[in-house]
């Protein structure tokens, strides 16, 4: 247990998929993170924690370079995704973000049908020819969102007239469709009611299985339910990381102890 | 469930085929609004050099206008522009404030949708059809009963020199003062409607602040609402200016189309705009006369883009703030 | 209350009076308001109904007393604004993405902004007169195509200014979830953005077409008026608003009918046109959720 962020022996064996090497963020004047370095496994679920402001979500942006969208921001550092600089000058924003699903904090189902959400990437990066190809992949997204029996009779209707639970699903079936290596989640529940949340923390857990997902969370509790690895940030600092267990049993640092206890429960 | 290959994010590279000409055609479609503005000046200006050359600054001051002997002297058109679009607005504003302040603070919420949209239909009513009902219908009631009577009445203000008798002139109906009330009726809903949503635009907290007081609903228009939105309310009416300076069709019919200095408000009288469309038929290409109505042309451009940048600078200001 | 001093109470009283009063006299304004458009409208049926008849919708202009409509002129709108708005109005909706998606707060933008508010309310005489310079006396003579550019630049601006206000109102949402997908900014816009805007862009085309189709002054210097029959777009071409401007103007009774006539259409049409209008906005903001 010496070793700051090493992987707790109870974590599935995984490998890393994702490695954050001194990562600074600026907005405009204001700086946003302090030299962060961390490791996000694969096959795990990584929860960053931590007050509003501490800059979880602004590292959650640089993982799929959506901080490329705000005027004046800026991100150093390196991002090896398998070994490859996502940061890099060579590096094709739009294709780091094919690979990346990204999930917000309010659900942002596009203004049409269900099926054309779900179509909508697939046909963006020409993952299929042929109209049954489509159907096929639309029905697979849906049922690995856990969504398919909810909606398989009304395609057809817009998807903003789903619930917001069933809206969160879409939008997570929307990413699983272009079959991302990871998936981003911005505070995924927290426009949600407890069951909505329940359904999603469930998908949350059978996604693992196959991705590798970092989930941006408010809720110490959802942390705990939902993840593997977590990673608790203060004032832009990456204070502590380590396993869920550790972080939450005996975290090492008393800060993050301050934390947790302070708003545990 | 991927595996990677070396590196499947390299390769296609940060300036897209796509964006880049996404980005070429809107920035040109940008540039071509800008374009337009500067070549209208750039037109007329050059169209109207003949006029300028031969006049110099008599274009502008001169008060003759004569086909015949080919001297041209813009200021009797210049001076009918200023009168009725002045004259427009000092009746259109009071009116058209007085329905945004209904619209927005004391009228029925029933009422207040249909209202809207009332005003803003007759916003949207084409120009050429005040004219016509000037022309048909405003005209002979001007002369049969208004203007005997304003002679009548406003017979002891002395005239200005010997030469501007105010409402002393012949009622025949047409002339500077019914082309001012279409002018007026025509950017009255135009107002109105600017108006109305800059009222709207004034936080409740604002008002509330003032109620909360003690003040009555005049009360916190006149002392907290105005002085809030003073820019924007002048913006609107700036706008409306600018509407009124460079309408043809509303003016053509009714303004007598008389190209000398007026000596009454109830006289025939012309503006740029109405000697544009009234000489135009009669101007050759490449004659003075063409010459002469492009300068005109150069002379209200530079009035009317002075007039809406005013509007345009005072209306965002508020925006931004 | 009951304890309040008489100056106060006059004070109070006077206040009241005056708030009263001048709520009275902005009521009235809205009285007057109304009246006027009731008086017109009222004007333009009584006076154009009686000249309705299906001879208007198919016989071209002529002399008078020969049975003469404006088949032609109708037409001839139909043709110019058609094709305004055609030109126009794509224009329009590129300078509206540009303002709102890729200029956003640049300086271009910002001037590109200026100038396109100030061309919405440039007067329409000094279009007519523009494009005369540069269509007509270069290429030779009036053409029905001049006419159509005019009103192109006439609808651009509108166009492009309620693109832009409509775009704002997308949710960033839709934008950031497109791009979080690996959309190209190109795509972003077209497959998400203006799909979601559609009815407010719309909106803003219907309103250009109403305002083009009642324009008169800048077809005087560029389509000219023709009284006959032709839809040849390099000749002089009528329209309805040439039309009634010369009719109103002479002498003929049955002539002067004509132009009431075509006042009303135009009038009807263009009203028809603003509220069709509102509905198409009224369905985009219920498709977006407000």
């Amino acid at each position: 247990m010496d070793a700051p962020s090493v992987v707790h022996a109870a974590a599935p064996p995984a490998s890393t998929r994702i490695a954050l090497q001194g990562i600074n963020a600026f907005y405009g004047e204001k700086r946003a993170l302090f030299d962060v370095n961390l490791e996000i496994p694969d096959n795990a679920v990584t929860a960053f924690i931590g007050a509003s402001g501490c800059g979880k979500s602004t590292l959650l942006r640089c993982l799929n370079r959506m901080n490329d969208t705000i005027p004046g921001a800026r991100v150093e550092g390196r991002i090896l995704m398998d070994g490859t600089d996502i940061n890099g000058a060579d590096i094709d924003p739009v294709q780091v973000r094919t690979r990346i699903g990204m999930v917000f904090q309010k659900p942002n189902p596009f203004p049409m049908s269900i099926y054309e959400n779900i179509a909508y990437g697939p046909r963006t990066h020409k993952l299929v020819s042929t109209k049954a190809d489509l159907d096929e992949l639309v029905e697979s997204s849906l049922r690995r969102a856990a969504l398919w029996d909810e909606v398989k009779d009304r395609l057809g209707k817009p998807g903003l007239g789903l619930s917001g639970g069933q809206q969160q699903r879409l939008v997570i079936a929307r990413a699983l469709a272009v079959s991302p290596a990871v998936i981003l989640m911005d505070e995924p529940c927290s426009a949600l009611d407890p069951i909505a949340t329940a359904h999603i923390e469930a998908l949350i857990d059978q996604l693992r299985k196959h991705t590798c997902i970092v989930i941006v969370t408010h809720s110490m509790a959802q942390a705990a339910r939902v993840s593997q690895i977590t990673a608790f940030f203060h004032m832009g600092k990456l204070i502590e990381s380590g396993s869920t267990d550790q972080i939450f049993t005996m975290p090492k640092v008393e800060q993050t102890q301050d934390y947790i206890t302070g708003r545990f429960g | 469930m991927t595996t990677p290959a070396a590196s499947p994010m390299i390769g296609a590279r940060r300036l897209h085929v796509g964006d880049t000409a996404f980005r070429i055609s809107l920035h040109i479609a940008g540039a071509i609004v800008v374009i337009v503005l500067l070549s209208i000046l750039a037109i007329m200006f050059i169209g109207g050099k003949l006029a300028f050359d031969t006049f110099g600054l008599g274009f502008i001051w001169g008060s003759e206008w004569n086909p015949v002997t080919q001297i041209y002297g813009a200021l009797p058109a210049i001076t009918g522009t200023l009168v009725t679009a002045l004259l427009a607005l000092l009746i259109a504003w009071p009116i058209g404030f007085g329905i945004a302040f209904f619209l927005t603070e004391t009228c029925p919420s029933k009422l207040r949708g249909p209202l809207g949209v009332a005003i803003e239909l007759l916003a949207a009513v084409p120009s050429i059809v005040y004219g016509m009902w000037g022309f048909f219908v405003l005209a002979p009631f001007m002369s049969e009963h208004v203007q005997p009577w304003l002679t009548a009445t406003f017979l002891w203000i002395p005239p200005v020199g010997d030469s501007f008798f105010w409402f002393t002139a012949p009622p025949i109906g047409v002339g500077m003062l019914t082309a001012s009330l279409i002018l007026a009726i025509m950017i009255l809903p135009f107002i109105a409607a600017t108006t109305r949503d800059v009222l709207q635009s004034t936080p409740q907290l604002l008002k509330d602040g003032a109620y909360a007081m003690g003040a009555t609903r005049w009360e916190a228009l006149t002392g907290v609402v105005i002085p809030a939105v003073r820019g924007s309310l002048f913006g609107a009416v700036f706008l409306g200016l600018g509407r009124a300076l460079g309408e043809t069709m509303a003016v053509v019919f009714v303004i007598g189309n008389a190209i000398r200095m007026p000596d009454s408000l109830m006289a025939p009288s012309a503006t740029i705009a109405s000697v544009v469309a009234n000489s135009f038929p009669e101007a050759e290409p490449g004659t003075l006369d063409l010459a002469v109505l492009l300068g005109l042309g150069f002379i209200l451009f530079v009035v009317s883009f002075s007039v809406l940048a005013i509007a345009r600078l005072l209306l965002r200001q508020e925006r931004m703030s | 209350m009951k304890q309040l001093s008489p100056a106060t109470r006059a004070r109070y009283f006077r206040r009241q009076l005056v708030d009263r009063l001048m709520g009275g006299l902005c009521m009235l304004a809205a009285g007057i308001g109304l009246a006027l458009l009731g008086l017109i409208l009222w004007m333009l049926f009584s006076k154009g109904l009686g000249g309705l008849s299906l001879s208007v919708f198919t016989n071209s202009m002529a002399q008078p007393g020969a049975g003469g409509g404006l088949a032609n002129a109708i037409v001839g709108s139909i043709i110019q604004v058609g094709l305004g708005a055609m030109i126009g109005a794509p224009l329009g909706m590129m300078v509206g993405v540009y303002l709102s998606e890729v200029g956003k707060e640049s300086k271009f933008a910002s001037v590109v902004r200026f100038v396109n508010d100030i061309l919405l309310s440039a007067p329409s005489v000094l279009i007519g007169l523009f494009v005369y310079q540069i269509a007509v006396e270069p290429f030779g003579g009036f053409s029905g195509f001049a006419g159509a550019i005019s009103l192109a630049l006439i609808a651009m601006p509108i166009v492009a200014r309620t693109t832009e206000d409509i775009l704002r109102l997308v949710p960033q949402a839709y934008r950031d979830g497109a791009v979080a997908l690996g959309s190209r900014e190109n795509e972003v816009v077209r497959k998400v953005v203006l799909p979601a805007a559609f009815g407010g862009i719309l909106t803003g085309v219907l309103l250009a077409v109403a305002r083009i189709a009642g324009e008169t002054a800048p077809l005087l210097f560029t389509s000219l008026g023709n009284t006959n029959w032709s839809t040849d777009m390099t000749q002089p071409m009528a329209s309805l608003p040439i039309a009634i401007y010369r009719y109103a103007g002479s002498a003929y009774d049955e002539w002067v009918s004509l132009a009431w006539t075509g006042a009303m259409l135009i009038t009807v049409g263009v009203l028809l046109l603003n509220i069709l209008s509102r509905f198409s906005h009224a369905a985009v903001a219920g498709k977006t959720g407000g």
